[in-house]
């Protein structure tokens, strides 16, 4: 019985329910969306003319079906590379990746050690506190144009790496850079902080050097707390990509996007939208499985 | 014998924002090599207080600690310290965490002699089948005996132990007094234990010091406990002097620890002379390592 049970638990909560919103979800775009209507109507000539319009509360909504008809190709062809900014969702999605891997990897880099140095030392955290409180708040959308600016003349070539960095490219490293950094800053500095006395007596005790203090005793104790930070820092940088490709007009999903806006291809913008929350997700769940790998220790 | 350990005048205050708390005062104490003494007072005395002044953990506020003719400032392996929670760290093994002291203190010792030592204590404790567990995978009881094998790995001067049984159940608690005094007499260290176990007390120390109780604590009593080494436990029970020890112990707790002493610090130094140190036990196990 027992057995039988938990597979019934898991239907209903794991597969029934989700499904039932998800049906939901569909039946409210569905009812919000509009059709195209074609009628033949006699016109001033008198000759049979068909008019096509768009009716529906939200006329210009492209219905689910409507949607998955013009995203076929992309979804069913995910690699394909038609052209700069017509390829496979996943390739697009790729591109996307591999810029925030980029930043993000510069954002914990910087970040951890900045934390570390606001949790161990007080008049650290004085001196820098009220810039951090001030640069946090700051919108992607603001930094990137001074990243534009920062990087016009850089140029950057990786040897190995194929073409050197643009500009653009550059403005959205610095920008998902900045502005995923905070949330690994603030919550390292705040495991620092939440170290118990126990561990440092331990170390005291032992007369530990301060390189083997930090790595053996500071760096485990507060691990949970950076994985923590890292696991928001990557929501941010995804947050981040999107935007940052949607101004500079770079190929990558929120790139497809906008040009997609502009050549008035709105089920291409749904397309997209369910591309970036999947992929986030999928970031979200596998840093949440790391970070509950290093909770449980 | 001159003593390993002195404490002399030592006094702690600390200052808040409710202005200065004196916690202990004019506390002396003479301890001999070899010599394992108790510190018994009422909860909030000030007995841990005393204990970390000792691993230096604390600097003293007045007076100062003389440990093996030079003064004590600041924390270091050449004590071993077992707190009162076992205090491991939780991301190490039990055996990790005993070998990261045995490392610390033994850096230039060989690998496999350094991994030696640490099996070696954690064996002595009981440990040899659970020793590459996690602290939080053990009882508190096992913690509690890494922490005594960390202690005694690290081959220090002396050890102190701030009420290392506290926690424990009675089985338990007796189970690991006797592994404390075993490597206690094995290893001869000198000790400097809390507790607030008259019975313990009385089993493990050669003298009882009692604390009066604080604010301004400082040592209200010292007695000597006469039973010879090796001790059983059902020897101590049924010695003649032990009721009128441990009666004198409890009337201290209940009547004297509250007034304040007015009269001058006995003379520990003589106590100190005439604890009975002889140790007929044999030859202590060779260790794999001996003392850097
Ligand atoms: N960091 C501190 N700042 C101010 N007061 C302190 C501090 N640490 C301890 N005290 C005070 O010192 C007194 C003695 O504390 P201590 O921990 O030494 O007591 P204890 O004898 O070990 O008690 P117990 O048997 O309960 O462990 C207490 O009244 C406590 O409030
Ligand atoms: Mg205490």
């Amino acid at each position: 019985m027992k057995p039988l049970q938990r597979l019934q638990r898991f239907f209903l909560e794991s597969l029934f329910l989700p499904a039932v919103g998800l049906l939901l979800c569909l039946l409210l775009w569905q009812v919000l969306s509009g059709k195209t209507v074609k009628t033949t109507v006699r016109d001033d000539f008198g000759d049979l003319v068909t008019v096509t319009k768009r009716v529906g509360l939200s006329k210009d909504l492209p219905s689910p079906a409507e949607t998955w008809a013009a995203s076929k190709t992309y979804v069913l062809q995910p690699w394909a590379k038609r052209g700069e900014l017509d390829q496979g969702i996943l390739a697009f999605t790729w591109l996307s990746l591999k810029l925030v891997a980029q930043g993000y990897a510069i954002a914990l880099i910087l970040g951890t050690p900045i934390g570390f140095c606001l949790g161990l030392s007080k008049s650290f955290a004085k001196t820098f506190d009220p810039i951090i409180q001030i640069l946090r708040p700051v919108s992607p959308l603001a930094w990137l144009p001074l990243g534009m600016v920062l990087f016009l003349s850089v140029k950057i070539h990786v040897p190995g790496a194929g073409a050197p960095y643009t500009a653009s490219e550059l403005a959205a490293i610095f920008t998902i850079a900045v502005c995923s950094m905070w949330p690994t800053v603030l919550n390292t500095a705040v495991g620092v902080r939440a170290i118990p006395q126990d561990y440092l007596n331990v170390a005291k005790v032992l007369k530990l050097s301060r390189t083997k203090t930090l790595l053996k005793v500071l760096v485990p104790a507060t691990l949970p707390y950076m994985f923590t930070g890292f696991r928001l820092s990557l929501g941010i940088a995804w947050l981040v990509i999107v935007a940052a490709e949607m101004l500079t007009g770079r190929p990558g999903v929120g790139g497809f996007l906008w040009q997609q806006y502009n050549a008035l291809n709105y089920a291409h913008i749904i397309l997209c939208i369910l591309t970036i929350g999947f992929v986030g997700y999928a970031l979200d769940r596998l840093m949440s499985l790391v970070e509950s790998r290093f909770k449980s220790v | 014998m001159s003593a390993h350990l002195e404490l002399s005048q030592i006094g702690k205050t600390y200052s808040s924002a409710r202005g200065r708390a004196v916690i202990v005062q004019n506390f002396n104490l003479k301890v001999a090599k070899g010599e394992f003494v108790t510190l018994i007072g009422h909860s909030g005395c000030g007995k841990s207080t005393v204990l970390s002044m000792l691993s230096g953990l604390q600097p003293p506020s007045e007076g100062a600690i003389i440990l093996a003719g030079k003064e004590v400032r600041g924390p270091g392996p050449d004590r071993g310290v077992v707190f009162q929670s076992p205090c491991l760290l939780p991301w190490l093994s039990a055996f990790d965490n005993v070998l990261l002291g045995v490392n610390q203190v033994f850096p230039n010792a060989p690998r496999a002699e350094r991994h030696q030592v640490a099996e070696y204590y954690l064996s002595i404790v009981g440990l040899a089948d659970s020793m590459h567990r996690r602290p939080a995978e053990i009882s508190a009881g096992m913690r509690q005996r890494v922490g005594i094998a960390r202690a005694f790995a690290i081959a220090p001067k002396m050890l102190l132990l701030d009420e290392p049984f506290g926690m424990l159940d009675s089985l338990t608690r007796m189970e690991l007094q006797q592994v404390l005094v075993d490597l206690w007499r094995r290893d001869q260290k000198t000790a400097v234990m809390v507790t607030h176990d008259v019975d313990e007390a009385l089993f493990l120390s050669d003298r009882i010091v009692m604390m009066t109780d604080g604010p301004a604590a400082e040592v209200g009593d010292i007695l000597t406990v006469p039973f010879p080494h090796p001790r059983s436990r059902q020897e101590v029970l049924d010695h003649p002097e032990y009721s009128r020890l441990r009666d004198h112990l409890i009337e201290f707790l209940e009547v004297h620890a509250h007034r304040r002493k007015t009269g001058p610090a006995e003379a520990p130094a003589d106590t100190a002379a005439s604890v009975p140190l002889a140790c007929p036990h044999p030859e202590p196990t060779p260790l794999p390592l001996s003392t850097p």
